[in-house]
C-alpha cells in the first residue's frame, strides 16, 4: 500500500458539490499527478463537514488547515504553496467575522468548539463511498459485537440504558420500541429507516446518509437482529439522489464484504437492506402513511393502534426509526449505555444534531449535546445573527413547532424543555429570524407548508389549515377584526383535537406560539393596519418627503403604473390607490425623499 | 473480494486498514502525539528536507513512534538548513538544524525515545505575535 504523506479532504455534501467540490477534486487530482505527488498526497471526498455557510471546504490532514469557500482556479494554489512549500494559503483561511482574526485550524473555530459528534462522528472525514474507512473507524464491530457476544435482550436493554429517544421528533424512547417489537411474535418483521425528511430548512438525514451510509446499514442490522427481523427498508425520498447513490453503493460494498446477507460473521443471522422511494409527501414522515407508501397505496396516515410495532409493513410488527436515531446506534454499543448516558440532560441524553438556517451568521450543520442553550447554538457556534440585526426568534420542530424568543434563548434545549416552552425538537431543523421578520408572515409560510402537504383524508386538517390559511391572508392585509383573532385561536386548539395524524395535530402550533410570543404584532396588523416588521406588502405605504423632494420627476417617469403626479421643480406625490409598491420609484429616487412606512 | 466471516476477521482487516485514516485521526488531536515540523521552503528542499522528511514518516512508523509529521515554511534560520521544530506532548517545542538523515535518526533515538538533547539545537530567540501583548 502507498504510504500518503498527506491527506486532502473535500466536501461532498450536496450543498458543497453544488459549489462545484467536484471539480475541485478533479483540478486537485490533476495538479498533484502534473507535480508527480499522486503517490503522497491522497485526495479524498466526504461527507459534509456541516460548515456550509463557507463551503465548498477543503480541509488538509495531518496539519489540520481548514480552507474555506473554494474555488476550482484556487487548487493549483493550495498544491503550490501548502502542498509544496508548506505555506498556507492566507486568503482561503476562516476569518472569524467578531475577532477579525484568521483561524487555520478548525479545533480553534467557534462553529466547531462546543460540538460534539457522535451522528456525524465519520461525516467529513471517511469517504463514505468506501466501506474499508468505515472499517477502519471501528465499522461494523458493533453489529460484530452484538451478533457474537450478546442476546437481543442484552441489546435492547443497552439501548434503553442508554436513554436514546427517537431523533424524528416524538421523542419515544427507542430502546422500548425495539422492545415492544421483539414481543410480538409473526413469521416476518421488518426494520424500517424512515428518511423522509421534509421540515423546510431540515437537511442533517440527508447529511448523514451522504457523509456515513454505513452507520445506518449497521445499526439496522443491529436493530434486526433484537427484534428478529430479517429484512430492513429504507424509505428515502427521490428528491435525495446523492444518498440515494452512496447508499445503493453502501448497500452492494456491504453484501460484498459478507456484513449483510446469510451468515453474517459466521452466525445464523441473516439481514438484508432495500431502498423504497418516496416522492416527497411531508405527511409519509408520519410512520403509518410511510408504512402504506412502501406497500404501494396512497401515503395516509390510518390511526393508531395498531402501532406499526404490531401491524406495520404488510401487515407485520414493524420498527421505524429515524437516520439519526440509527446512527447513534453503533457508538452506543462500542462504547456502552453508560458511556452515552453520562452526555446530555435527565432526561434527553446524548446530542442532538441541528441545522442552522434563516437570519444566521453560520449556516450549517451541527452536533451538540442536549442541554446546550439556544443562546450557545446560535450566537456562539451559529456566530450571531447576519448583518448585526437584532435575534427576533428562532422555528424550532418546523411546520409541527413553534417559535422561541429572547426569553428563551438561556433554556438548555432537550425534548421537554422545548415543549414546556412551546415548541418542540422535531427533527432538529432551526430556522433563525431577525427585526426584519413578520411573525403573521412566518405563520402563514409555515401553514403554505401544511395546506399544500395535507393528504386531505381527514377535514380538520384538509378544510380547517386552508381556513387558517385564508384568516391570516387576512390579517396580513389588514383586513381582519379582533374577533378574526380570537376565531382563529379556537380553530387551531379544534384541528389540533380532531386531526387524524401528527401532521394536522400539530400544524397550528407556528400561530398558536407567534400568538402567545408576539400578539402585539397580530394586533398591530388588525387595529392599526401595520407590519411592525415592514414586510406585509399590502400594509405598506410609499410616500414622498416633501423636505427632501426637488421635483426631479425620475420618480414619476420610472413608475409602471403612472400614480405618481407632479410639476417639474414641485413637490411630487404617490397616489396609494394606484401604487402597487413595486419599489421602483425609491430605487431611481437620487435625494431619499421616498420612505414606506 | 474476501468475506468477513468472522469478528476476528473484521478485528484484523481494521488493525490493516487503520493506516488509511490514521494520518486523519492523528491530525484532529496532535497535541496527544509527538509532532514534528520539517521546513520546507526552497532552501530547506535544495538542503535535503524532503529526504529527512520521507526519513522521518517511515522511522518512526517502523518503531512504533506515534507522530504526526507535517511541513512547513521557511523558518527563518536559512543558515542551518535543513531545520526541524519537535514538540513533544506537553513539552516546549524545540528546533533542531542541520539535519540530514543520520541527525533525523539520532534526534529519533536520542530526543524522541529518551529526552536527551543532542547537537543542533537552535535557541529561540524570537517571540511570536500571539505573546506580544
Amino acid at each position: 500500500m502507498t504510504k500518503y504523506k498527506m491527506h486532502l479532504l473535500v466536501c461532498g455534501g450536496t450543498g458543497c458539490r453544488a459549489s462545484a467540490s467536484d471539480s475541485i477534486v478533479e483540478n486537485l487530482k490533476k495538479e498533484l499527478e502534473n507535480k508527480g505527488l499522486q503517490d503522497e498526497v491522497q485526495v479524498i471526498m466526504t461527507g459534509c463537514f456541516g460548515f456550509c455557510e463557507k463551503g465548498p471546504i477543503v480541509k488538509v490532514s495531518p496539519d489540520n488547515t481548514f480552507y474555506v469557500q473554494v474555488k476550482p482556479e484556487d487548487t493549483a494554489e493550495i498544491i503550490e504553496e501548502h502542498i509544496i512549500k508548506g505555506r498556507q494559503v492566507g486568503r482561503l483561511l476562516y476569518k472569524d467575522p467578531e475577532k477579525k482574526e484568521t483561524v487555520a485550524d478548525s479545533k480553534h473555530m467557534e462553529f466547531y468548539k462546543k460540538q460534539i459528534r457522535i451522528a456525524l462522528r465519520n461525516c467529513g472525514f471517511i469517504d463514505p463511498e468506501n466501506l474499508d474507512e468505515y472499517i477502519a473507524r471501528d465499522g461494523y464491530a458493533a453489529l460484530g459485537k452484538c451478533l457474537t457476544e450478546m442476546k437481543p435482550q442484552d441489546v435492547i436493554k443497552e439501548i434503553i440504558d442508554s436513554g436514546l429517544r427517537g431523533r424524528g421528533g416524538g421523542g419515544f424512547p427507542t430502546g422500548l420500541k425495539w422492545d415492544i417489537a421483539s414481543k410480538n411474535h409473526a413469521d416476518q418483521k421488518y426494520v424500517v429507516c424512515n428518511a423522509d425528511e421534509g421540515d423546510p430548512g431540515a437537511f442533517m438525514d440527508r447529511s448523514i446518509l451522504e457523509g456515513d451510509p454505513h452507520a445506518v446499514l449497521e445499526a439496522m442490522a443491529i436493530c434486526g437482529y433484537s427484534i428478529g427481523a430479517t429484512k430492513g427498508l429504507i424509505y428515502i425520498r427521490a428528491e435525495y439522489p446523492l444518498a440515494i447513490k452512496r447508499l445503493k453503493i453502501a448497500i452492494d460494498q456491504a453484501r460484498e464484504y459478507g456484513l449483510l446477507g446469510k451468515n453474517i460473521f459466521g452466525t445464523d443471522f441473516e439481514f438484508d437492506v432495500e431502498l423504497r422511494y418516496g416522492a416527497g409527501a411531508f405527511v409519509c414522515g408520519e410512520e403509518t402513511s410511510l408504512i402504506h407508501s412502501m406497500e404501494g397505496l396512497r401515503g395516509e396516515p390510518t390511526i393508531k393502534p395498531p402501532f406499526p410495532a404490531e401491524k406495520g409493513y404488510l401487515g407485520k410488527p414493524t420498527n421505524v426509526n429515524n437516520v439519526e436515531t440509527y446512527a447513534n446506534i453503533p457508538v452506543i454499543i462500542n462504547k456502552g449505555a453508560n458511556w452515552f448516558n453520562k452526555i446530555g440532560t435527565e432526561k434527553s441524553k446524548g446530542t442532538k444534531v441541528f441545522a442552522l438556517a434563516g437570519k444566521i451568521n453560520n449556516v450549517g450543520l451541527i452536533e451538540v449535546p442536549m442541554g446546550t442553550t439556544l443562546r450557545e447554538v446560535i450566537f456562539e457556534i451559529g456566530g450571531g445573527i447576519k448583518d448585526g440585526k437584532k435575534f427576533k426568534a428562532v422555528q424550532t420542530g418546523g411546520p409541527s413547532g413553534g417559535c422561541l424568543t429572547e426569553k428563551h434563548l438561556d433554556t438548555p434545549i432537550d425534548f421537554d424543555n422545548l415543549i414546556a416552552a412551546g415548541s418542540m425538537m422535531g427533527s432538529g431543523g432551526m430556522i433563525v429570524m431577525d427585526e426584519d421578520d413578520c411573525m403573521v408572515s412566518v405563520a402563514k409560510f409555515y401553514l403554505d407548508f401544511t395546506v399544500e402537504e395535507s393528504c386531505g383524508k381527514c377535514s380538520p386538517c384538509r378544510i380547517g389549515n386552508r381556513r387558517l390559511y385564508e384568516l391570516l391572508e387576512q390579517i396580513t392585509k389588514g383586513k381582519a377584526t379582533m374577533e378574526d383573532l380570537s376565531r382563529l385561536r379556537n380553530m387551531c386548539n379544534v384541528i389540533k383535537d380532531t386531526s387524524l395524524c401528527g401532521l394536522g395535530q400539530t400544524s397550528p402550533n407556528p400561530i398558536l406560539s407567534t400568538m402567545d410570543n408576539f400578539w402585539d404584532e397580530y394586533v398591530a396588523h388588525v387595529i392599526d393596519h401595520k407590519c411592525p416588521a415592514g414586510q406585509c406588502k399590502d400594509l405598506m405605504k410609499y410616500e414622498i418627503i416633501p423636505e427632501n423632494c426637488v421635483g426631479c420627476t425620475a420618480c414619476a417617469r420610472v413608475c409602471p403604473v403612472g400614480a405618481i403626479t407632479g410639476e417639474k421643480k414641485q413637490t411630487h406625490y404617490i397616489d396609494p390607490s394606484i401604487c402597487i409598491k413595486c419599489g421602483a420609484c425609491i430605487e431611481r429616487c437620487k435625494f431619499d425623499a421616498i420612505i414606506v412606512k | 473480494m474476501t468475506k468477513i466471516k468472522t469478528l476476528a476477521d473484521l478485528k484484523k482487516m481494521k488493525e490493516e486498514l487503520q493506516a488509511k485514516v490514521d494520518l486523519r485521526e492523528k491530525g484532529d488531536s496532535p497535541e496527544s502525539y509527538v509532532q514534528i515540523k520539517v521546513g520546507m521552503a526552497t532552501s530547506g528542499i535544495a538542503s535535503g528536507a524532503k529526504e529527512v522528511m520521507d526519513f522521518l514518516i517511515e522511522a518512526l512508523e517502523k518503531r512504533n513512534i506515534e507522530a504526526v509529521v507535517t511541513q512547513t515554511g521557511d523558518m527563518g534560520y536559512c543558515f542551518a538548513e535543513p531545520t526541524i521544530e519537535v514538540k513533544k506532548p506537553g513539552e516546549e517545542p524545540i528546533v533542531f538544524g542541520y539535519v540530514d538523515v543520520k541527525k533525523a535518526d539520532e534526534i529519533i533515538e536520542k530526543y524522541i525515545k529518551l529526552g536527551e538533547l543532542v547537537d543542533g539545537i537552535i535557541p529561540v530567540n524570537y517571540q511570536i505575535i500571539d505573546e506580544k501583548k
